[in-house]
């Protein structure tokens, strides 16, 4: 069922983990594979226990697999990078800096730009996540879906190929969420970026991704993939949004009975 | 707003003087046991016209400042180590907690036999006063850290010394600060036991000056020389601590009931 793609420039390749808990083992992968095109949007989309963010983390080189290999533009990832910035379900915005000393914080990491540069590329930033008058607010003066804006230009500003995002809207409100939406896609149009959008949310999937990766738990595998041809910009309240989420809506709920992914892996 | 803070606690300050020269001017106690406010303010003028207080407060501020430093400069390296290694935690953590609990006069004894009526001896007191609770501070705060700003922290790139000074040391800056104000509070006590206990030659302290008052019966040195003590406990927690106080509370968004 994989399409014509343009040549895959991230490549997870027969990816395994599995960690050892109080509770006894935990396969949270298992013989993960998955091709990114340079510029593609994927959502991986699943249970709670399906390995999703497990495999965030691998990507973004903060856990090691047991086997298999992450390979970003022929290099294999072995440790965190600029090249590949994460964004968590919290902010995580540092609560000593303020918002401008925040974005700068990655900048100030990266080589090779003057302190001119720096400020210039935090300033572009802000202002792409409408926070201008905000650069130098306190994190805590800021509203669930600011702080996540300002999160979203922290890891954007060292200008990373890929972004990293993992259930960056699940605890915000739901008006916040549909302007976030709206602010993903025209920044992900604007800034070019690969972006990997971990979420249990299948509309918000539908809704970004150019494919949606539908994942099953226990272990954590790759239950199916989707093409989601919608054209952009997308509004999350679309019917036809709805008919694709719908379907993956299926998918993801026979998963539950114990069918450990009936559909193809890729 | 300020103003009326300042006349509260100006109010405040003078009606306990006033209830104190009622006290007195009752008659009921000698007034060798307790003398008026006005021979207080007396011997206070006196001692910092002749040059005394003045050069007593700067002799105790100097120990106190080089202990307090030296007590910052161990504890807060070991503290953070403590709260990355096991190894430490279970050997100088152990060690930590357990001196925390030594009143701090406990070490007056050692220091005179080990250091003899010398400057040594006060610095050991006042740095063993302080260094423990400075360590256990550390490592509560650097432990209370929510993970997830190391972890994005390293994502950026931050690893090693720059995770250490950038990210672990500034996000427990809340703990640490109160530890610091904890380790200041304990050299503080620390340093009047042992001037009290301690009499030496290389100079002459605010607690010889408090010690000199008992013996020659002077109640008047006795308390004037408690007013400088409280006063200059005060304007350390308003100069040292306060600007750090209010920073934490307008960055974190804390202290606001």
């Amino acid at each position: 069922m994989a399409p014509v793609a343009p040549p895959a420039k991230f490549v997870v390749d027969s990816v395994s983990k599995r960690f050892v808990t109080s509770r006894g083992e935990v396969h949270a992968l298992d013989n993960v594979s998955l091709d990114i095109a340079d510029g593609e949007l994927i959502c991986l989309v699943g249970p709670s226990g399906c390995g999703k963010s497990t495999l965030l983390d691998i990507i973004a080189g903060l856990t090691r697999s047991d086997s298999g290999r992450v390979i970003a533009d022929g290099v294999p990832v072995e440790q965190p990078g600029r090249q590949r910035l994460m964004m968590f379900q919290e902010s995580a915005l540092f609560p000593w800096l303020d918002i401008f000393g925040n974005v700068m914080f990655g900048l100030k990491l990266t080589p090779g730009l003057s302190r001119n540069d720096r400020r210039k590329t935090a300033e572009r930033y802000l202002d792409m996540v409408g926070l201008t008058s905000f650069a130098h607010a306190n994190v805590h003066e800021l509203s669930g879906g600011m702080k996540q804006r300002a999160a979203l230009a922290r890891a954007l500003a060292p200008d990373p190929k890929v972004l990293l995002m993992d259930e960056p809207f699940a605890a915000l409100d739901a008006i916040t969420r549909d302007q976030l939406y709206g602010d993903i896609q025209r920044i992900w149009r604007e800034t070019g970026k690969t972006i990997i959008f971990v979420t249990h949310d299948v509309r918000e999937a539908v809704c970004l991704g150019d494919r949606v990766i539908l994942m099953s738990p226990r272990p954590g595998r790759i239950a199916q993939e989707f093409q989601i041809p919608l054209p952009r910009p997308r509004d999350i309240n679309s019917i036809e949004l709805a008919q694709y989420a719908t379907e993956i809506g299926t998918a993801l709920r026979s998963l539950g009975n114990g069918n450990g992914g009936s559909g193809s892996c890729k | 707003m300020q103003i009326k803070r300042v006349a509260v606690v100006g109010t405040f300050f003078a009606a306990l003087a006033g209830l104190w020269w009622a006290a007195v001017a009752s008659g009921r106690w000698s007034a060798v046991l307790l003398p008026s406010p006005l021979d207080v303010a007396d011997y206070l003028w006196a001692a910092a016209r002749d040059g005394t207080m003045i050069s007593a407060v700067y002799v105790t501020m100097q120990r106190l400042l080089i202990g307090y430093v030296i007590g910052l400069i161990i504890g807060l390296p070991i503290g953070l180590l403590m709260s990355a290694n096991k190894w430490v935690e279970d050997t100088i953590g152990t060690l930590a907690l357990g001196l925390q609990t030594l009143p701090s006069v406990c070490w007056v004894p050692l220091a005179l036999i080990w250091f003899g009526q010398s400057e040594g001896a006060m610095l050991f007191v006042v740095v063993m006063g302080s260094v423990w609770s400075v360590i256990i501070a550390t490592d509560h705060g650097a432990r209370t850290i929510p993970p997830i700003y190391a972890r994005a922290g390293r994502t950026m790139g931050s690893e090693g010394f720059h995770k250490w000074t950038r990210v672990v040391l500034p996000a427990s800056l809340p703990f640490l600060v109160s530890g610091m104000k904890q380790g200041w509070a304990f050299a503080w006590r620390s340093l009047m036991a042992a001037e009290i206990f301690v009499t030496i030659l290389t100079g002459f302290g605010l607690g010889h000056l408090l010690h000199y008052g008992r013996e020659l019966n002077a109640m008047d040195q006795v308390i004037g020389v408690m007013l400088v003590i409280v006063v200059i406990g005060l304007a350390a927690d308003l100069i040292l601590f306060s600007p750090w106080e209010r920073f934490l509370h307008r960055r974190w968004g804390t202290g606001k009931l």
